[in-house]
């Protein structure tokens, strides 16, 4: 093995999926080899039966499109508040010089800590699990945002300028299309932070979603179900983010031909 | 009749922690007649191209100032169209669009723009390219764009700093042959910076040779030779004579660079 060396698509296939194997032959075997306890861990076969039930007898696909809904719910409204925020910091010192002491302040509070509060506030329903993510995800947002747009090329800008552009037309017409795949690339990111808050939500106080399956199953030892549930957020996650970065592809062919 | 005056116009930069301020530019003047092809030859940070970012309004004189058509110049416009060294396209837009940039910024409708467009496309010979992206082009092609995108303003002036110089010898010896061909049918008043003497005397009717930091004009060589030029000229005698003169004056100030150069670092 050379440093550096690249690897053959067929072979980093056969090498990607032979780590998921040795995983689950791994958990396979301590489960039903019997060297750990099953009611602390559920082996694979009954995570597969548990989760089949959770599906069909328990409609648990509501409780997936609950927290799908939340997930996209929030992080919009942190993209349409941050987005233009962050532009606005990285086009205008001034702007940057007003709000990114706070911001930055603010990034460091944890999410997490704020739901006692939020529930103080917007109750149990919707509204909270919606602001959960919102807080967590809008000064992320905002400020990479605003170091991407502020780290805009200036000779483009320049030669914007010797064209005749005027700052408006700057702004509009070169920062924010030049930045718009890394905006867009960082609001991907975002969003796959945004799938962590959802479920630390849905464990506190309430009724409904994927966490809330979670910590109920937990009272019951379903191990089983946890794990299922653990999984098929994992899956959403992949799925979505698969989603985005072939919605961006097609957004920006220029960023990539 | 001036075009462009260039009057007392220098540079100075603050020290930095501290120390001394840097003079990058003495005070120049210059004056720059209608339809002239001016090329600013001088060594690697002589202020030459600090001198063109001001004539283009991107950077303001510590002192002096520029009349372009008698007006003063203090910020940058579409009058004074520029090309950089640096690939400057703007990556997401197609080569056609960039060429429309400037006449967009304008606020030219749509199909007005359309043809200008399609006849610069052709002057710069990217036919058939009008819908790549930058990021498809050749270097050289990148550059044609940029100059098509400059000239499409049809400004008064252009100003390039050292287009071609991250172009390979062959092409950047077709480029020379392709903007200097566009300038003797259309006639345009040039500002062309470059540190290479064979690019400064084939292209200019005046080669302003500046001297090391800090810059000032060492010498004004009016170039008298004919048009329409061909590449074969860079190897004639008339030709020959001028870039050996220019070669003695250039180097002497390269070497002041060089010795300069460890006192600076």
């Amino acid at each position: 093995m050379r440093p550096l060396h690249p690897v053959s698509p067929s072979i980093r296939t056969v090498l990607g999926i032979s780590f998921f194997v040795l995983f689950i032959a791994f958990w396979a075997w301590i489960t039903l080899g019997g060297h750990v306890n099953r009611i602390f861990l559920a082996d694979p076969l009954s995570m597969l039966r548990d989760g089949w039930r959770l599906l069909v007898e328990d409609r648990f696909w509501l409780d997936i499109l609950i927290t799908i809904w939340r997930v996209f719910g929030g992080f919009l409204l942190a993209s349409i508040v941050a987005v233009p925020i962050g532009i606005a910091m990285g086009a205008w010192k001034p702007v940057e010089a007003f709000l990114e002491p706070f911001v930055s302040f603010a990034r460091y509070l944890p999410a997490s800590a704020f739901i006692p509060l939020l529930i103080l506030w917007a109750g149990i329903g919707e509204l909270e699990k919606l602001l959960v993510i919102f807080v967590g995800s809008v000064f992320q947002i905002i400020l990479i945002v605003a170091v991407k747009v502020g780290s805009t090329r200036r000779d483009l800008v320049e030669a914007a300028y010797t064209l005749g552009s005027s700052s408006n037309g700057i702004v509009k017409r070169v920062i924010m299309p030049a930045n718009a795949p890394e905006i867009a690339e960082t609001l991907r990111l975002v969003l796959g932070w945004a799938w962590t808050y959802v479920i630390v939500a849905e464990l506190i106080g309430s009724s409904s979603g994927i966490g809330y399956m979670i910590i109920n199953s937990q009272s019951r030892l379903a191990t089983g179900q946890i794990i299922f549930g653990i999984i098929v957020i994992g899956l959403i996650g992949l799925l979505s983010d698969f989603a985005f970065k072939a919605f961006n592809r097609w957004l920006f062919p220029w960023s990539l031909a | 009749m001036s075009k462009l005056l260039i009057e007392g116009v220098s540079r100075t930069f603050a020290g930095v922690r501290g120390g001394q301020p840097v003079k990058a530019l003495m005070p120049v003047d210059l004056t720059v007649a209608a339809n002239d092809f001016i090329t600013i030859l001088g060594p690697s940070g002589c202020g030459k191209s600090t001198l063109l970012r001001i004539v283009a309004g991107l950077e303001a004189p510590s002192e002096g100032r520029v009349l372009l058509d008698g007006k003063a110049v203090t910020l940058p416009g579409p009058d004074r169209g520029m090309v950089f060294q640096s690939y400057t396209l703007f990556p997401w837009l197609t080569v056609a669009q960039n060429i429309a940039f400037g006449l967009r910024e304008r606020g030219m409708a749509e199909k007005d723009r359309d043809g200008i467009v399609a006849s610069y496309v052709d002057l710069v010979g990217l036919k058939g390219f009008e819908n790549h992206w930058p990021k498809q082009l050749s270097g050289g092609m990148q550059q044609r764009t940029a100059i098509a995108r400059a000239l499409a303003n049809d400004p008064e002036i252009l100003l390039l700093d050292e287009p071609f110089g991250a172009l390979d010898n062959q092409t950047r010896g077709l480029m020379q042959e392709l903007l200097l061909g566009i300038w003797e049918r259309r006639k345009k008043t040039v500002l062309f910076v470059t540190h290479d003497i064979e690019e400064a005397i084939f292209m200019a009717s005046r080669v302003i040779v500046m001297s090391a930091r800090p810059g000032r004009i060492k010498s004004d060589v009016a170039i008298d030779l004919p048009h329409p030029r061909h590449y074969t000229l860079k190897t004639s005698p008339e030709f020959s004579a001028l870039k050996a003169r220019l070669t003695e004056d250039i180097r002497i100030e390269a070497m002041r660079t060089a010795q300069a150069q460890p006192a600076e670092a």
